[in-house]
């Protein structure tokens, strides 16, 4: 019954890890971009809820109503000043800039809400769980972020398949090239790309920041599990990115059920055995490049 | 008219002498500076040797990596397990740490080189992060609280003269061993690679065999550096403030060094170490500004100076000091 309950927790924390996996998924997938202030800017939209929810007293969750719209015009931003600067060209500059990126906003967390610990108070949501029986009980938070990650997922999904500017995220990924001479304004599409995968993960940081606490040093690790999942599940494959949170949530569950250091070792060594085993992945298509 | 090829220039050769004038001179510091002189060389001398070491990879090799900490960690926490657990020579023990640092990048790489491109670099980072996480489990290693590293019958004294060379020979030997590596028959490979990857595999370069040589070279190097840089510290930890196994310590200056320096470059992330941690200690009360603005700096640099520092200067000049280029030069009988 323990393992049960570890492995129901496991699942359930394999969709926060999948929402913040998602815009990883979808900036590769479009415009073969990694991000690595990725985890920053989830932790950073997290600091942001922190400061609106009590300088307005509202709760946390309400807040998303000014965040999500903030982090959408930050990703298109981003994207349109710095990142698309180094699409195409040699792989370590955009390294240098998105890892450079991330170690801005860390200092800059730093130095406006010290390394303290912050948490974002969401009320009676936190606590509040249903029982199944005397060990497992299944937290509605946690249940509500897995549920928000299978939403935003499938509207994603759904958004690729039939919308007019989904086709053309579709044909930039297949061709860029190609995909301009057709007319789409391949600039605009990775910057709503960019724009999409900041509000994920934005959405992300934000659930992290009610469940757990956080300071401003915690993004590197959640780019990490985001990076695993990604890989774990396949590359341009958006429910194996699904796949790839739970399986990892599930693998650091077990884990910390065994001792509790090795939770987070025991999700890296899945990735590793997948990379070794099964470099595609579970649902892959692409080969990571 | 007969053509040869060249590779010394003018510059190159009054620079040659220059270098050893300065090597020899540092190698006399211990009679000449003070305590804390000596203490900030051998900070400055391992800064530059990891990010030299990171220039070979990332700028000449075409691997990114951002877990380079791995190794730095391997180096320190070997230096420990030699001399605290094993009671071996304190010495010894630092070359020995940097092999340990090479042997175990052969696995590490094996996995690692499974990625291509930023996936990559984001791979090294979750590598360098399971290595740290079995460290931490070491109660042997002090677990997460750390170690400091057993110096009991060394004089003070010795033992800060003997850092301070070991740290000459990492940080200048780096250098050296860049500019013979880019002079071989592996560096050409290499150069070949980062150009042209499938001009260079048509060529006969094998681009998998060539990388992952550098990649070893560079983690006994780092190793190097990582043993020699606790060797004087003395105490050592995984993670947070001076963590042997902290990106934020060594894998993020290092980058900031070498691309405001210039990669791809021999000069650059000596200019940019010197620059940078000159710097640093001018900032001291600032820290945080001050690693905000790097970071700044840095992302500008990629966007839109790509050569940095030094290959902005060499376009200027047209010169370099480390001959690794070859010319053609042409001369009338």
């Amino acid at each position: 019954m323990v393992w049960t309950n570890a492995i129901i927790q496991g699942v359930l924390l394999g969709g926060l890890y999948a929402l913040f996996a998602t815009g990883l998924s979808l900036s590769f997938g479009v415009m073969r971009l990694v991000n690595l202030a990725h985890g920053d800017l989830a932790i950073f939209a997290a600091f942001m809820t922190l400061s609106i929810s009590t300088s307005l007293k509202i709760n946390p969750l309400v807040a998303l109503l000014i965040v999500l719209p903030a982090a959408f015009v930050v990703g298109y931003l981003l994207q349109l000043i710095i990142f698309d600067r180094v699409v195409g060209v040699d792989p370590a500059f955009q390294i240098v800039a998105t890892f450079g990126l991330g170690i801005v906003i860390q200092n800059a967390l730093l130095e406006k809400y010290t390394a303290d610990t912050r948490g974002l108070n969401v009320g009676r949501l936190k606590t509040s769980t249903i029982k199944v029986n005397d060990t497992i009980g299944i937290g509605w938070l946690p249940l509500l972020t897995f549920i928000t990650a299978v939403v935003v997922l499938s509207s994603l999904a759904l958004f690729l398949k039939r919308t007019k500017l989904g086709r053309a995220f579709r044909a930039t990924s297949d061709d860029p090239d190609a995909a301009r001479l057709m007319g789409i304004d391949i600039k605009r599409v990775f910057a709503v790309a960019m724009a999409l995968a900041i509000a994920t993960v934005a959405l992300a940081g934000v659930l992290f920041g009610a469940r757990s606490s956080f300071d401003p040093f915690v993004g590197p690790a959640r780019l990490i599990y985001a990076f695993e999942a990604v890989i774990i599940g396949g590359l341009g494959s958006l429910w194996g990115t699904l796949a790839g949170g739970v399986t990892l949530g599930v693998a650091q569950a077990i884990g910390r059920q065994i001792n509790p250091q090795w939770g987070e070792l025991f999700g890296h060594f899945v990735f590793l055995a997948v990379l070794v085993f099964r470099p595609t992945g579970m649902f892959g298509k692409v080969q990571s490049r | 008219m007969t053509t040869r090829v060249v590779r010394g220039t003018l510059a190159s050769r009054v620079f040659a002498v220059v270098a050893i004038v300065a090597v020899v001179v540092l190698a006399f510091l211990p009679s000449w500076g003070s305590i804390s002189l000596q203490r900030k060389m051998v900070e400055l001398l391992t800064l530059m040797a990891l990010a030299v070491m990171w220039n070979l990879l990332a700028g000449f090799a075409g691997v990114v990596s951002v877990g380079q900490q791995a190794f730095v960690g391997l180096g320190a926490y070997s230096m420990i397990a030699f001399v605290n657990v094993h009671h071996q020579n304190l010495y010894w023990s630092v070359f020995f740490s940097a092999l340990v640092a090479a042997v175990l990048s052969i696995p590490i790489g094996l996995i690692a080189f499974r990625l291509r491109g930023s996936y990559f670099a984001i791979g090294t980072w979750v590598l360098a992060e399971a290595v740290s996480l079995i460290v931490i489990l070491q109660k042997s290693l002090g677990a997460g609280n750390g170690a400091s590293l057993n110096v009991k019958g060394h004089a003070l004294a010795t033992r800060q003269d003997n850092s301070y060379w070991f740290a000459l020979v990492v940080g200048a030997g780096a250098v050296l061993l860049t500019y013979l590596v880019l002079r071989s028959r592996l560096g050409l490979q290499m150069q070949a690679i980062r150009d042209s990857e499938d001009g260079a595999r048509g060529l006969g370069a094998n681009v998998y065999r060539t990388r992952f040589l550098v990649w070893i070279l560079a983690a006994f190097w780092t190793g190097l550096a990582g043993a020699t840089y606790y060797l004087q510290q003395l105490r050592v930890q995984p993670a947070g403030t001076g963590g042997a196994f902290s990106v934020v310590q060594w894998t993020a200056p290092i980058i900031f060094i070498v691309v405001i320096g210039g990669i791809g470059t021999i000069e650059g992330p000596v200019i940019g170490a010197v620059l940078y941690y000159v710097l640093r200690e001018r900032f001291k009360d600032h820290q945080t500004v001050y690693f905000i603005s790097m970071g700044i700096i840095a992302i500008a640099v990629a966007l839109l100076l790509q050569g940095g520092i030094w290959g902005t200067i060499r376009r200027k000049l047209g010169a370099d000091l480390f001959p690794v280029r070859r010319r053609l030069v042409q001369r009338p009988d």
